[in-house]
This record gives C-alpha cells, structure tokens and sequence, in this order.
C-alpha cells in the first residue's frame, strides 16, 4: 500500500487524540475519584482508601441492586433470544418480492426515538392503557390492573429496546450461510428441519452469541427503561449511579459504583473476545448502519 | 408439512412487529385525540396538540437546542471520523487492529459511565456544564458508529481512479478535490445523517451534561414525565418519529440518485 508512514497517523491524530482526551482520560479520572472522600460539608477530599467500595458491600442493599441488573440483563437476553431468532430467519429465508421493503422493518425501530419506545409502553400498560381499557369495556375488570412499575414492564421496554439489536445480529450471520451448504444437505437426504439444525443453526451461532452479548452490554448499562417503566423496587445500576452522582452529588460513591460497572462489563467483553472475537458484533452493527 | 412450519414462522415474524409497533402505533393515534388526558377511548379527532405544541416555548427552544447540536454534532465528527476511516482501510500500519478497536469502544461503554466520567473531568477543570460539553460528549458517542459506517462505504471505492488521475498529470490535491471527494461523498453523507440521528435521539448521556438552558428535545419530554403520559407527549413524540425515520428513508433515496451514473459509487453498498 502507501509508503508513505506519518500519513496514516495524521489522518487518525483527531480521532484518537479525541478518544484519548475526552474517554480514556475521564474514565482514568472515575477510577481516580473512587478512592477519594466525601466530607460532610459535600466537598470531595482526595484520599486513597477504599472506603466507597467498602460502603457498597456494606449490607445487602447495594449488591442485590448489581445482582438484579445482571439478573435482569440476562432475562432480557433470553427473551430476545427467543423473540429474535425467528423472525431473523424468516427475513434470510422469505423469497416474497418485497423483501427489500421487509428488511427495512429490521432497521425501523433503530430510527425511532428511544424515549418515545419506552413511553409508549405507558400507553399500553398504563391504568387507562390499552390493556386496562379492553378487559374493563368487554367486563373482565370492573377495578383498572396496576400494570405498570414493576419488573414484567421494564422487560417490555427493555426487549422493544433491544430486539432489534439481536435480529440484526442474527440476520447478519444468517445472511453470511453459504446456500450451496444447504442445498447439498438437501440433496443428501436431509429433511428441512435436518438441514436447519445440522447446517444454518451451527453456523448462526456467531450471530447468536454476539447479539446475546451486546443485549446483555446494553441492558447492563440501562437508565431509562426502569426509570420510566419501574417502580421504586427495580432501580439497576445505572439508575442507582444517576441518584448518587446527580440527586446526592456524592461523586466518590458514584464513581466507584461506575468502577463496578465497568469492571463487571470488562470482564465479560473481555472473556468473551478471547474465546469467540468481538468483531462479529462490529460487523453487525456495521452493516446495520447502511 | 413444509408450508405449515413455514406459515408459523410467519405467523411469529408478524406477531413479533405487532409487539414492537403496537405502543408507537398507540402514541400516533393518542397524539390526535383532543381529550385532556392522553388514553383510550379516541373521543374524535383533532389536531388540538400540535396547536398547542406549536405554541409552546419551552418545547420550540428543545427542538432548536436538539437541531443545532445535531448538526454541529454531524459535521465535528465526520471531520475527525472520515480521515480515521480513511487511514483504516487504505494504510497499513503497526497496531492497526487495536487503534480500531479502541476506537469502537465507546459502543460498550454504558452512558450512564460516560456521562459521569466526562462530568467529572470538567468538574476537574473548573467548567460549568456547557453547550460545548453536549457537543463534545456527542462527538465521542456518535464517533464510533460513524468509523464503522464510513470504513464499510471506503472498502468499495477503488483506487484506480485516483491512480489514473495523477498519471494524467493531476497534483495530489486535485486528484482529492475531482476524484476522491466526490467519490467519497456517498460515505461522508451517511455518517452525517448517521451521527445526527443518534445525536438527535440520544436521552442518558445528555440528562447528566444538559442544564435548564440548553435541553434537548428527549430531555425535555423526559422531563414532562410525570405519572401519566400527556397528549402533548404522544403529539412531540409523533413528530419525532416522523422526522428521524423519514430522513435516513429520504437520504438513502437521495444517495441511491445521486450514485446514479457512478457504477463505482453504486456499487459500494
């Protein structure tokens, strides 16, 4: 290629120095504030202890908050799964002449606003909703059913969120499938649900596993869903850093909780990426973006 | 056998997108109902909330907010994202997977962590929350989205055209100003659009960077939350929809055209 080497490097200079100055320093300075006091008048005091940490595990407030948020996240991920594999393989296999229209239905939620998404499940679930309204006209309900702030309506706003995520993943890898495999599974002898499971199943699970990573990151780290569709009982991680850093202004405490995030993120992409590679999921939101 | 399993199939797809498209279909069709609280039953139609919204002050001043940081937001980043792009899939160089990497990370980190890190850092340096910092913390989230977008339209842009163009005489800086630039448009818009609409609808990272001056539309509706929804919600959330899903519609129509009589163009997909 080019012989030419400072040319690559002015051409990235923005970017990186972007990246470098404006996420990997701040991210420094959480984990730096983590360590530090909080004195009683409100200022922050710089210390190394681990104080903060220390109040986390303190009793067993905070840590069932992380564990309902990894709980949650992985609830998530299995009903995505299971709502996302099919139509996945219904856009790969329909021959329809429409399917470039259909495929437009993959990205369409993507293009409309996330608070919308979420709000509108107030529409549905709400005391005057939809649901209530239906059941109290044809006289199933005589009392409107408190539907809404609890776990089963943030899952609701939390799979509209993030299904859209793991059917374009999905898709992607399906898409990928050489159908001259398929045809030859076929040929020798297969039944279509034979050639499914021996043939474009293994070959999906690229696809599988980095759509169930990038719910399980993307849920991990949710603010809204909850916020809006929850009650006082389904606070996660994100909700609890939010209270903390902007209700409190307790920055330390909210630094370290954000450390813990990070870390518990860290550790699953990291795991991750050394036995399956991260960039399929790249590759998925890559084309995605076209 | 065959078309039953093939029907059910269908049949999940459907039931599917009914799931995802029922609550935005509800907030189009409560956004016209002239009913003071936004729910069901419809009692007529009317167009009473968009008056309404149209009046609102408030509301008007997010929509500029959102509009100016969304642009401004597109064109920074496509400026420092195009070149990055560039240097990833013309160059080879030591590192380059793990710059690219790094680069892409800020799609993993949550932006509840992000907010607070970039808090913190002009807490730091002794700033007020800004309009600046809006605009700075949206160039970092839009960023790598822009990369992957832009990197996917580069690989398909040959260099033969540039090659012939200098060996018929052009400097390097008309080759990029008749050869490149324009080849390298399609790509250019697409990032812009790309980084405006994420820009546009972003809600977590902005409430912790956004004060009572400078509030973007989401944060705005955020803050019209209370206990129940509004019709004047369900009428700016109408809005919404309509305006960042008929852009990327109506700009992938205009690139389709503008590509038109550039095979090389067209056939980066």
């Amino acid at each position: 290629m080019e012989q030419k080497s400072w040319k690559p490097w002015a051409l990235l200079a923005p970017s990186l120095s972007a990246v470098f100055f404006l996420l990997v320093v701040p991210v420094c300075f959480i984990i730096v504030y983590s360590f530090w006091l909080r004195a009683p008048t409100g200022a922050d005091i710089p210390a190394f202890q681990f104080g903060n940490y220390a109040k986390f595990f303190e009793d067993f407030f905070y840590p069932s908050i992380l564990l309902r948020t990894i709980r949650v996240s992985l609830e998530t991920v299995a009903l995505c799964l299971i709502m996302g594999y099919i139509p996945a393989y219904f856009f790969y296999r329909t021959e329809t002449r429409y399917k470039p229209a259909l495929l437009i239905l993959i990205m369409l939620p993507f293009w409309i606003s996330f608070i919308i998404r979420t709000l509108s499940w107030i529409n549905i679930l709400g005391e005057t909703g939809l649901i209530n309204h239906v059941l109290m006209k044809i006289g199933i309900l005589n009392e409107p059913l408190s539907l809404l702030y609890n776990e089963a309506a943030v899952l609701m706003g939390l799979i509209q969120y993030l299904l859209p995520f793991m059917i374009l993943n999905i898709y992607v890898s399906l898409e990928g499938i050489d159908k001259s495999l398929l045809e030859a599974a076929r040929n020798l002898g297969c039944t279509e649900w034979q050639a499914f499971k021996e043939v474009t199943l293994p070959l999906s699970l690229p696809g599988v596993s980095a759509g169930c990573l990038l719910v399980f990151v993307l849920t991990s780290g949710t603010y809204l869903p909850p916020m809006i569709l929850g009650g006082p009982g389904n606070d996660m991680i994100a909700n609890l850093i939010f209270k903390r850093v902007i209700g409190t202004l307790d920055w330390p405490f909210g630094s370290a909780i954000s450390v813990l995030l990070l870390a518990l993120l860290g550790v699953i992409v990291f795991t991750y990426n050394r036995y399956l590679g991260i960039n399929q999921i790249f590759k998925s939101l890559q084309s995605g973006g076209e | 056998m065959k078309i039953s399993g093939w029907s059910l199939i269908r049949l999940y797809t459907i039931l599917v997108y009914v799931f995802m498209f029922a609550p935005i279909a509800a907030v189009v069709l409560l956004s016209f109902n002239p009913e003071q609280f936004g729910s069901f039953p419809m009692k007529g139609f009317s167009f009473r909330w968009y008056i309404e919204l149209a009046q609102n002050e408030a509301i008007l001043a997010a929509f500029k907010n959102s509009l100016i940081l969304g642009t401004l937001t597109a064109f920074f980043v496509t400026m420092i994202g195009v070149p990055a792009a560039m240097a990833f899939v013309r160059y080879e160089f030591p590192m380059k997977n793990t710059l690219n990497t790094l680069l892409l990370t800020p799609i993993m980190i949550p932006e509840v962590v992000l907010g607070v890190a970039l808090l913190i850092f002009i807490r730091w340096l002794q700033q007020p929350k800004s309009f600046l910092l809006l605009l700075i913390g949206h160039v970092v989230i839009t960023l790598p989205y822009v990369l992957l977008v832009v990197q996917a339209r580069l690989v398909g842009i040959k260099r033969e055209y540039e090659e012939a163009a200098m060996s018929l005489g052009a400097n390097p800086f008309q080759t990029f100003k008749e050869i490149t630039l324009p080849l390298l448009m399609p790509a250019i818009l697409a990032g812009m659009l790309f980084s405006f609409t994420i820009s546009f609808d972003d809600v977590t990272a902005t409430l912790f960077w956004a004060t009572a001056q400078n509030q973007t539309v989401p944060v705005k509706i955020f803050g019209m939350l209370r206990n129940s929804i509004s019709p004047e919600i369900n009428a700016l959330g109408t809005v919404m929809i309509i305006l960042t899903v008929t852009t990327p519609l109506l700009a992938g129509y205009l690139s389709r055209k503008f590509a038109k009589g550039r095979p090389d163009a067209q056939s980066v997909k």
